[in-house]
């Protein structure tokens, strides 16, 4: 048994061996160590850094662009020292610009922040901690997949710095105003900048993907099967399988515009006149492209959820401390999101001309991913139901989630009836739905994990406190944010429209836009608590204690700094599920995967004897049963 | 092996988890780029019979040198299985020799493919311009990217190449030939499916 662990082990790890090696005979030095480091944690960290440095500025530029809707009369001069030209003469922001920081918001709080930043860094932090291997399977692949994304953020970033502007054709990049460098100033160099961006990110996806699906497939550490893997780790498998498959078509599509683009070829134009000037680009469509663009965006959407769902799976149970309900209908149902998150992706399409007899199929579809979302959210809730439940900032931020995915998730079902959503299309309410569902949803489960992880990852606590008013602003603020949106899209406002005074429709809508707006600073104010929050502690925090939160799984396990290769000594070794809180007739109200059953027969239930009684066939053990 | 363990006064023989179930890592994730690479002409195949469909579409003759690029990757493939053969036995004479049959086959296969691109402008099929069609725009890039692809296939070919010519390939270290064997008959296999999917859609 030993030899055969033994065996498998160096082959997995005949690459990292060389590396340990080095280890053992002299310090790495810093650069080894902090910037091209292949340590998972290290990694991690660096993701993290980077996704919350996005995450300010992406909230910047929204908070930009929300001074415009909410206050259109007012004169912005005092952004000029900022924003130069994009302000005009009159002290107005200019149209054009307006375009692209909707464009730069959307991106990199999809990209930049909820993917690399909390797949980014959650997968790589505790896909290996969890399952209990000393790192990725390719430490090499996983540092490179690091600074792929930092040099698709270097591009993203430099972008904003051009004459032109960066891309202005929206997030979805949606042809002709993508394809056509003459369409708009972002559509000519900052579009290009975008997909050489996209592009390295990508390509930075992929092989973030590759090491997290090799590690938990094949680096578990004994008797960590999949029945036993904490659902945190279920989802971050499942959304890297959604980016292995949803991705390279991304690239595709990419691929594709760049051709239009560069190479003057007609994939996606046709007949167009820009400024009364035919173009010669015959025989497109810019239909293929949505068709291109959602088969990645809808699995995308998933991408950036599933990670927070799984974050908050663990948070729930450890803090109420009762099992999570459910655990195998929570798999299954991550799974069926899985699968129908590649067969919903034109109830983005509905309005594009489709027959709507297709319409009615993709609307059934997309109304069946409502079933295991809703199993989801029913777990969540019973499993907090008559707990024990400790109030920490991650707590607090899990439920916060479970709150939004449910307000999102409704009007997700009202929009995905193809009927009602020629009303709603490309309104507001959409833009109420996705903040809801996901982006809020999203971003507090990466709040979460932060406050939840923070301890294991920098060896201090963060100040509750300081945590709590975080929260309850965050938590007040969103709904204040999104939720008047609703009402705007309704009455059919457009979104991604620089005025809404210039209509007479929409003009009575002046005050409600101005709360939206001061909503929206506060909002993104509070966030400074969390980053002064964040950055003391790092430095100044509490001493951690090697498990803060009477958890269950194996992380918790490793020193309270742990060092390259996590544990000192042996691997862990997994003896029962991740969930085994309170107990009945256990002595303290969790125990950790690794105790065996045979340390505690006082609370072992029937079937877990006889699984016992598998394993062993001394008859002296029988009989101390 | 089965130790002793002393809790609260209970005495047992601790059961014995059960090994997870593995493979390579690096083999597998070999196949995990493979299903990205897939998914990436799976986008092409779909975009490509979407578009096809939509009318307006230039109906043409693939060029015929397809056929002889198509005969040089099977024996490529053929001489690359040859040089598995021959290293998992330790033939290393063999093994050399087998290995460059088959870099100077996959070097062939992208001139002939090239030729097939001359062909093409021969007959004034083009990527991009005026007188472009989706038709020969969609040939060019799904071509273009298999060479792409084989490109990455050759540089990966050369470096077991050079570490066979170090001897660090033989039948106790054929991780990496195992790895390059099966990346080499997939862009195989990944142009035959190609030249299928044009000759009927084309
Ligand atoms: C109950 C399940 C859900 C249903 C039935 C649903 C349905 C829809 C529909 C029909 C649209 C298109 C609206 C339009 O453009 O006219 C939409 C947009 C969107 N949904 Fe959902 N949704 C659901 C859950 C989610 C979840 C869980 C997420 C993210 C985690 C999400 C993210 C988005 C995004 C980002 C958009 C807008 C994309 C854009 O146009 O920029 N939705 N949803
Ligand atoms: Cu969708």
């Amino acid at each position: 048994m030993a030899t055969a662990n033994l065996d498998i082990h160096d082959g997995a790890h005949a690459h990292s061996h060389d590396h340990d090696h080095e280890h053992e005979h002299h310090e790495l030095g810093f650069i080894r160590s902090y910037v091209f480091s292949e340590d998972h944690k290290v990694i991690a960290k660096q993701y993290l850094i980077t996704g919350l440095i996005w995450a300010f500025i992406g909230g910047f530029l929204s908070i930009l662009f929300r001074i415009q809707l909410g206050f259109p009369e007012a004169k912005l001069f005092w952004l000029k020292p900022l924003l130069g030209g994009w302000i005009d003469d009159s002290g107005k922001l200019d149209a054009n610009f307006y375009l692209a920081l909707v464009t730069m918001h959307g991106t990199i709080m999809v990209f930049f922040v909820l993917t690399a930043g909390l797949s980014g860094t959650f997968s790589n932090y505790l896909i290996p901690l969890q399952v209990g291997a000393r790192d990725m399977a390719s430490g090499f692949m996983n540092m490179l997949s690091f600074w792929f994304f930092f040099l698709s953020s270097v591009l993203m970033f430099g972008s904003l710095f051009l004459s032109t502007g960066p891309a202005g054709g929206g997030w979805t990049v949606y042809p002709p105003l993508s394809a056509v460098k003459t369409a708009n100033p972002g559509s000519e160099m900052g579009m290009t900048l975008w997909l050489v961006s996209m592009a390295f990110f990508i390509v930075s996806q992929l092989l973030g993907g590759v090491n997290y699906v090799t590690t938990v497939i094949n680096l578990r550490t004994r008797g960590m099967s999949f029945s036993r893997l904490p659902l945190t780790v279920w989802a971050f498998f499942i959304t890297a399988i959604i980016g292995l498959l949803s991705f390279p078509v991304l690239f595709s599509a990419a691929l594709l515009l760049i051709f239009d683009r560069e190479f003057h070829t007609s994939f996606f134009l046709s007949d167009l006149y820009v400024a009364g000037q035919a173009l010669d680009n015959r025989g497109g469509s810019p239909i293929l492209f949505q068709h291109l663009f959602w088969f990645l965006g809808h699995p995308e959407v998933y991408i950036v959820l599933l990670p927070a769902l799984g974050i908050t799976s663990e948070i729930i149970a450890t803090n109420s401390r009762k099992p999570i309900f459910g655990y195998r209908a929570m798999i299954v149902s991550m799974l069926a999101i899985m699968v129908l998150s590649f067969i919903v992706w034109a109830h983005h399409m509905f309005v594009t001309g489709m027959n709507p007899f297709l319409g009615s199929i993709f609307m059934f579809l997309t109304l069946i991913i409502a079933v295991p979302s809703a199993v989801k959210a029913f777990n969540y809730i019973t499993t907090l139901w008559r707990g024990n439940i400790v109030f920490t900032p991650a707590m607090l931020f899990s439920i916060g989630l479970v709150s939004l995915f449910i307000s999102g998730g409704l009007t997700g079902v009202a929009l995905g009836n193809s009927a009602i959503d020629i009303q709603l299309h490309d309104t507001y309410f959409v833009v109420a739905h996705f903040h809801l569902v996901m982006g809020s949803a999203s971003f507090f489960g990466m709040m979460a994990g932060v406050y939840h992880w923070f301890p294991k990852m920098f060896g201090r606590m963060m100040d509750e406190k300081l945590g709590y008013v975080h929260f309850w602003m965050t938590f007040i603020g969103v709904y204040m944010v999104f939720f008047p949106m609703h009402y705007i899209g309704i009455a059919g406002f457009p979104r991604r429209y620089y005025s809404f005074t210039n209509f007479d429709f929409s003009k009575s809508f002046t005050d409600l836009n101005m709360f939206i707006s001061i909503a929206a600073i506060v909002t993104f104010s509070s966030q400074l608590i969390f980053a002064f929050n964040f950055f003391y502690s790092i430095f100044k925090g509490r001493k951690a204690p090697q498990n803060p939160w009477h958890s269950t799984t194996l992380e918790w396990t490793a020193p309270v700094n742990p060092g390259h290769g996590n544990w000192v000594g042996e691997i862990p070794t997994v003896y029962r599920w991740p969930y085994d809180y309170s107990k009945p007739g256990a002595q303290e109200d969790f125990i950790p995967q690794t105790v065996p059953y045979a340390a505690t027969p006082e609370s072992n239930l029937p079937h877990e004897i006889d699984d016992e009684e598998l394993y062993t066939d001394t008859p002296e053990v029988k009989s101390a049963h | 092996m089965s130790q002793k363990i002393e809790i609260s006064g209970y005495n047992a023989i601790p059961e014995e988890p059960q090994e997870t179930l593995s493979m390579n890592p690096k083999k597998f994730a070999l196949w995990l780029f493979i299903v990205s690479i897939i998914m990436i002409f799976a986008a092409m195949s779909s975009a490509y019979i979407v578009r096809k469909g939509d009318g307006n579409w230039l109906e043409f003759e693939l060029p015929q040198v397809f056929w002889t690029s198509s005969v040089i990757i099977l024996l490529s493939s053929i001489t690359m299985q040859w040089a598995h053969h021959s290293a998992k036995k330790d033939n290393l004479g063999m093994l050399k020799i087998s290995m460059v049959i088959t870099f100077l086959l996959g070097v062939a296969f992208i001139i002939a493919q090239y030729m097939g691109w001359q062909d093409l402008q021969h007959r004034q099929i083009w990527l991009g311009g005026a007188t472009s069609n989706p038709a020969g725009s969609f040939l060019y890039i799904m071509t273009g990217l298999h060479i792409f692809h084989l490109v990455t296939g050759i540089v990966f070919l050369l470096l077991v190449l050079i570490a066979t010519f170090r001897d660090e390939i033989h039948a106790k270290a054929m991780n990496r030939m195992d790895m390059c064997t099966t990346y080499w008959h997939f862009l195989d296999f990944l142009w035959v499916y190609l030249f299928i999917f044009l000759l009927i859609n084309h």
